[in-house]
């Protein structure tokens, strides 16, 4: 197990150094590099440009660059934001607790829903359910976020007026109830594409357990069959759920950006389309390596965890 | 009975494929939708009487089938069905183009990879891994906003985001494939490496490829609208289907079928492309066709 999750570990570091070599090329790729937001300002001369290419040492080798700024981003200096000065990671801080609220209900919303579909079109498979699951899955996975998120501010707050349209609550409300009120749109909207991924994996995970040697013997030994599927089934095909809960990570993040630009929610993927605007390249870049490395660290405790509950995974 | 059993052994591949293929209903109405849409974005708009980006402020949010206009006017009064059209020829374009560039730069890195494998497979794989480690929308928006927007670069930019899955199944299909007798057959005969992989290997491995590619028109089209949506993508006259939902949301309470045509133009054509690849899948590979 330990020898496991020390290789686990090395391999993730190793993509860590990678992930961030790309994303210190993308920042200089730029066009005018790092210091574009100086150069179209008029109250800079080419001698201060010089300057400042030289203090930031932006006129070094690009290796030794690179070095200095991995080294800084593991230390935790992430640069300042253009906009106001402010330190990227308090910047990205501050916005992450908006995201995560609204990630971590839309998993939960995705996974009881999805598990629910998938174990029942896996247990009556080709029936009528299982089809619509099926083709609903797919409609799922190809409606725009964005647009589903337009279409049920249509019908949930224009034209029915249960839901507010946006934001995380109303300015000087500060009730739990306010907050989950305003919480129910952007939640449901990004729990619609999980939901469709995890009763896919869902179905198929159950559909390979309910066809082994142990589901037989338990039908054999005549135990009723909501224990078989509960018990027996159930728990096995829960845990290669595990590892779509860290494939999917990205997609949630994604659809996350998207439903928090189309709700105002002032989260992380809101403040990157701002920042984006501003062309405030530090924060920008500061969220897409964010992103990256949670991503990163969300396959390796998948992985981790999936190997603890799953012995047959260490060996391998 | 048995005669039928007979037929169906001696059909040839490709029949046995087609056969399968037509039984996947889903696909089929797939296939059937994308030939309307890309018919009808491309000879639609010689039958309209208005031209997508024709402003007339006099006859502003029109709502639709009010007179000429089918599907309305847009918050400049241009017709709504005209900008569908050709909306969708760009966005259907920019999802195949991107496709094939994808799918070169995939098949590229993937057979290079699994054909060699060692320090240089090792090091491209680890590279497709790393970035996926970026959320694909997060990327885009990313080297969009670094860039100066437009058809050739939104392209450009969805293909760069979208090859990885691509390289990887090519990747494991050459891999396994390389040590096929027919592989080592054309070692022995001399053929160079580069020959081998995309003379012998490559296209033993047409099935999967086809169907990421299928697939990958779906997700390109998907990543031309958010981007657009978002502003960072095709850019305004020029329609596409993304852009013509950037104001939507602020008319969505006085001219809400603005929002409603490009939503579904977008929604049909992933879905069904979705739904090909689904229908390619079961017909090209009957491995995963058992039940």
């Amino acid at each position: 197990m330990a020898r496991y999750v020390a290789n686990r570990l090395i391999q993730a570091i190793l993509l860590l150094v990678i992930v961030s070599a790309l994303g210190f090329a993308i920042l200089h790729l730029a066009p005018g590099g790092p210091l574009a937001q100086f150069a179209v300002s008029s109250q800079m001369s080419q001698e201060d440009l010089a300057r400042v290419t030289r203090q930031l040492g932006l006129d070094r080798p690009l290796p030794i660059q690179y070095l200095d700024w991995f080294g800084r981003m593991l230390r935790g200096d992430w640069g300042r934001s253009y906009r106001d000065g402010e330190g990227v990671l308090t910047i990205i801080g501050s916005h992450l607790g908006a995201t995560f609220e609204l990630m971590a209900t839309a998993t939960v919303i995705a996974v009881l829903l999805g598990c629910w579909i998938g174990v029942l079109g896996a247990v009556r498979r080709y029936s009528l359910f299982d089809s619509l699951a099926t083709i609903g899955a797919m409609i799922a996975l190809s409606i725009p976020t964005f647009w589903f998120g337009l279409v049920t501010i249509y019908i949930f707050s224009v034209h029915l007026g249960w839901l507010p349209s946006g934001d995380r609550q109303t300015i000087g409300d500060g009730s739990v109830l306010d907050l989950l009120h305003h919480l129910i749109a952007p939640a449901m909207v990004l729990a619609l594409v999980e939901t469709a991924i995890w009763g896919r994996f869902m179905r198929s995970s159950m559909l390979e357990v309910v066809n082994q040697d142990y589901i037989r013997t338990a039908r054999a030994k005549g135990l009723p069959e909501w224990r078989i599927l509960t018990t027996h089934a159930l728990r096995n095909a829960l845990l290669p759920m595990i590892t779509v809960a860290g494939l999917q990570f990205p997609t949630l993040l994604g659809g996350a950006l998207v439903t928090e630009t189309v709700f105002t929610w002032p989260g992380m993927g809101r403040l990157f389309l701002d920042s984006i605007g501003y062309r405030d390249y530090p924060v920008v870049m500061g969220i897409l390596m964010f992103s990256a490395t949670m991503v990163l660290i969300g396959s390796l405790l998948a992985d981790i965890l999936y190997a603890v509950v799953d012995p047959r995974i260490r060996v391998g | 009975m048995g005669a039928a059993a007979l037929q169906s052994v001696q059909l040839a591949p490709g029949q046995a494929a087609w056969q399968r293929f037509r039984r996947h209903r889903l696909a089929v109405a797939g296939a059937a939708i994308i030939v309307i849409l890309v018919l009808g974005s491309a000879f639609g708009p010689y039958l309209l009487p208005f031209d997508d980006t024709y402003i007339d402020i006099m006859r502003r949010f029109a709502p639709p089938l009010s007179g000429a206009h089918i599907l309305g006017t847009d918050e400049l009064g241009r017709d709504v069905l005209a900008r569908l059209m050709m909306g969708g020829r760009v966005s259907i374009a920019i999802g195949i183009v991107a496709m094939i560039i994808a799918m070169a730069v995939g098949i590229l890195v993937g057979a290079f990879a699994g054909f060699y494998g060692g320090v240089l497979g090792a090091v491209l794989m680890r590279l497709v891994d790393a970035v996926l480690c970026f959320p694909a929308i997060f990327l885009l928006l990313a080297l969009a906003a670094l860039t100066e927007p437009g058809l050739m670069t939104t392209t450009v930019l969805i293909a760069a985001t979208a090859w990885m899955n691509v390289a990887r199944v090519v990747e494991a299909q050459v891999r396994s494939l390389r040590e096929r007798e027919f592989a080592v057959a054309a070692v022995a005969f001399g053929s160079s490496d580069l020959r081998i992989m995309f003379r012998e290997l490559v296209p033993n491995a047409m099935a999967p490829i086809v169907v990421s590619a299928t697939l990958n028109v779906a997700t390109a089209i998907l990543l031309e609208s958010y981007v657009s949506y978002l502003g960072y993508g095709i850019q305004p006259p020029a329609a596409s289907w993304g852009n013509m939902l950037n104001n939507a949301q602020i008319y969505l309470t006085s001219a809400p079928w603005l929002a409603l045509a490009p939503g579904i133009a977008i929604t049909l054509a992933v879905t069904s492309f979705n739904f090909l690849g689904d229908g390619l899948r079961d017909a090209l590979d009957p491995r995963m066709n058992i039940p």
